[in-house]
């Protein structure tokens, strides 16, 4: 069994810093991280490969420094791993980045063989957009499964896997037959920790870099910034709220609460009329 | 149980452990390095300033691609009270020479490249894993490590302990005792970003000039202890550290200091308006010269903080940490070369070498040192400064007193408060642990 997770290095939200001067984004120097929904793809991806065998291959597109992630994602215990990247790969958007994707995944079939499963994250914490499973899917003509909490069951005799997808109201439980894309949900395993010997290889490991010719892209201008219908216009920290907070103290002899509802009142009017009026009703 | 066996593993990748490491892959040994952090650089705190000259005898171009922040130009001193202090100021325009001496850095960046040479040299790099304890044979012979990553140990015919100040591995092993709370020092820093410009403009700066202050006096309420401001390009680490057994004894907490530090009507100005970026703390040795271990043993040696190696005198503890990590690699590669087992005996070359470099001369020259701070701290870090500033300003005040009377009073402050027996004494004291 052949099972291909995508993963993507995003910026660690938690250390995201706002230029004090520019109140721009400050990107340089925030530290990456894979993905958080990306790891639980991978932990599910690779507990089926140890129950039943297999290899698990895991691929991003980014820039040459994504090889970080992927060497993290070797250390966990992935077999293989394959670099996408290419300047002309730059300012993808998720359409583009499902066309790569997706002719990538293509290759590695080529190369190591078929994929069974091709795993995703829900969404990447930077983007948020949940798109490019979909678009993978799509565009390999793969059944997809989105949303999925768990993998109930496996059969590879008769080559199909059965998820628990969340819906609203409640679970779906959904058999589909292989090949398929599944989109995993946060927080339904835990990434193990890698053993030492699986330390000692990713440290090793030679990842395999493949440009957009490499991976066999034929038609450039659906790559990039080129093959990105999306415009992001500007990315900017919201200003902070105008309103301050006050602290508001027992006054000597008073209480606290009477202080509290006036300061309120003193602030809202109407609120005092309603509801005195409302008072007077009972 | 990993059937590979190693040349080296090096515990820690700091200054001492990335040295050790790329010196010794560097002359071909199979070298396994191990690091806690996710990053080599991610736990590493220091002011910091970075010394040229032992950076070069190891990696000669450093400067080339390194991240380096300023080189310096200037250096103040400041002996402070409460609400003035008094400075003595050298810069020089020599400084900005084509190989500038000393740069400020930060670590978490300059650490990041040192070990991407380490791991261009050769070296087996693994991070995010820590080492649990040093497996020793039945004679007490270091023959390897264990980690907190399944699949056991993996041996090793030298174990290099870069591990840092706590040096968690060689106590528990018995190597070496847990430094003494009179032996280590406390410091706590803050990273405070302003726009380059206005940094360039508050220290009279340009270009990638940078500007040291290092500061002692009221700040540490009696401790022994100095505060210190670095120019980073975009921002400016001021920090403050103390010895822990006098954090320990007057219950003063780091924070506060720091925090009266920085709204020192000294300092506040050079730091209005900034955003404060990091806060670290970090241990750093001080016990000098009498506080060093043993440094070598039956398949082990040790390096950087971890073997108490620093300077506190002249504030030099990462030359230091990278000198012995590359003496260390050197030692190994030569007994290695020899064919000869890494006994602490063939080992002892690596503290012959130590001896002879600068590390061990001044360490010994300021042995007595630390002990004379520490003891008469009270002298030294509140009574001395509050003297000189008073004298100071009695010098500088012009209030129709006869300087002659003047003079007078500034000669009774200091015998009233040391008496004549007190000052010579402190006088000599202080020459003869300076020599």
């Amino acid at each position: 069994m052949h099972i291909v997770v995508c993963i993507k290095q995003v910026p660690d939200s938690a250390q995201i810093r706002v230029h004090p001067v520019t109140n721009t984004i400050m990107r340089q120097g925030v530290p990456t991280i894979i993905n958080p929904y990306d790891l639980f793809a991978l932990e599910e991806a690779m507990r089926l490969r140890d129950k039943f065998g297999g290899e698990v291959t895991v691929l991003t597109m980014g820039p040459p420094s994504a090889e970080d992630s992927l060497r993290k994602a070797l250390t966990y215990g992935a077999d293989r791993a394959v670099l996408l990247t290419d300047r002309f790969f730059a300012g993808s958007d998720t359409l583009a980045t499902s066309f790569a994707l997706a002719t990538a995944i293509t290759k590695i079939g080529e190369t190591y063989g078929v994929p069974d499963l091709v795993f995703t994250g829900k969404q990447t914490i930077d983007g948020d957009t949940a798109q490019v499973g979909p678009g993978i899917a799509k565009r390999l003509g793969l059944i997809q499964v989105t949303y999925v909490a768990k993998v109930a069951d496996f059969d590879p005799a008769a080559r199909t896997i059965t998820l628990e997808r969340r819906a609203e109201g409640g679970t779906q439980v959904l058999k589909s037959k292989l090949p398929c894309l599944v989109a995993m949900l946060e927080a339904t395993n835990e990434i193990r920790r890698g053993s030492m010997e699986n330390a000692l290889r990713a440290a090793r490991a030679e990842v395999v870099k493949w440009s957009a010719k490499d991976a066999g892209v034929q038609d450039m201008s659906k790559c990039g910034l080129k093959g990105s219908p999306t415009i992001v216009k500007r990315v900017f920290a919201p200003s902070a709220r105008a309103e301050k907070a006050k602290f508001i103290e027992a006054p000597e002899g008073g209480n606290l609460a009477d202080a509290l509802i006036a300061e309120v009142f003193a602030r809202q009017p109407n609120l005092e009329a309603d509801l005195t009026a409302l008072a007077r009703g009972f | 149980m990993i059937d590979e066996k190693f040349d080296a593993i090096v515990v820690g990748a700091g200054m001492a452990g990335n040295a050790a490491a790329y010196t010794m892959a560097k002359r071909g040994l199979k070298v396994l390095q191990l690091e806690r952090g996710e990053y080599s650089g991610s736990k590493n705190v220091q002011g910091a300033i970075l010394y040229a000259d032992m950076m070069e005898k190891i990696i000669p171009d450093f400067r080339e691609d390194a991240p380096l922040e300023r080189h310096l130009i200037e250096q103040r001193f400041w002996m402070m009270t409460d609400n003035s202090h008094t400075g003595l100021q050298y810069r020089s325009d020599e400084f900005n020479e084509e190989s500038p001496n000393r740069y400020t850095i930060i670590r978490a960046q300059f650490d990041k490249w040192f070990s991407s040479k380490v791991r261009e040299a050769g070296a087996l790099v693994v991070c995010e894993t820590t080492v649990t304890e040093l497996v020793q044979d039945a004679y007490g012979k270091v023959i390897g490590v264990k980690t907190d990553r399944g699949g056991g140990q993996i041996h090793a015919d030298v174990v290099v302990l870069a591990e840092g100040v706590t040096g968690l591995l060689g106590t528990r092993a018995g190597l070496r005792k847990i430094p003494k709370p009179t032996e280590v020092a406390l410091a706590v820093k803050e990273m405070h970003f302003l726009p380059q410009e206005v940094i360039e403009q508050r220290f009279n700066l340009k270009g990638n000039e940078g500007v040291v202050i290092e500061a002692a006096g009221t700040i540490s309420k009696g401790m022994t202890g100095m505060g210190f401001i670095y120019t980073n390009r975009e921002c400016i680490s001021v920090g403050l550290g103390c010895l822990v057994s006098d954090f320990q004894s007057t219950g003063v907490s780091p924070y506060q200091l720091l925090e009266k530090f920085k709204s020192h009507p000294s300092v506040a100005p050079l730091l209005e308006g900034s955003e404060v970026k990091e806060y670290a703390a970090h241990l750093i040795p001080e016990g000098g010269y009498k506080a060093i271990p043993q440094l070598y043993g039956d398949g082990w040696v040790v390096v950087g903080d971890a073997a108490q190696l620093n300077n506190a005198i002249h504030r030099e503890g990462s030359n230091l940490a990278m000198t012995s990590g590359r003496i260390a690699a050197e030692a190994v590669f030569q007994v290695k070369s020899r064919k000869d087992p890494m006994t602490a005996q063939n080992l002892s070359l690596y503290k012959k070498m130590l001896d002879d470099s600068f590390i061990m001369k001044d360490l010994k020259k300021y042995k007595d040192m630390p002990k004379l701070l520490h003891i008469q701290s009270q002298n030294f870090f509140l009574t001395y400064p509050q003297l000189v500033n008073k004298a100071m300003e009695n010098y500088l005040r012009v209030d129709g007193t006869p300087k002659k009377e003047k003079q007078k009073l500034t000669m009774k402050s200091f015998v009233s408060a040391r008496s004549w027996a007190g000052l010579f004494g402190d006088a000599f004291r202080l020459a003869r642990a300076w020599r």
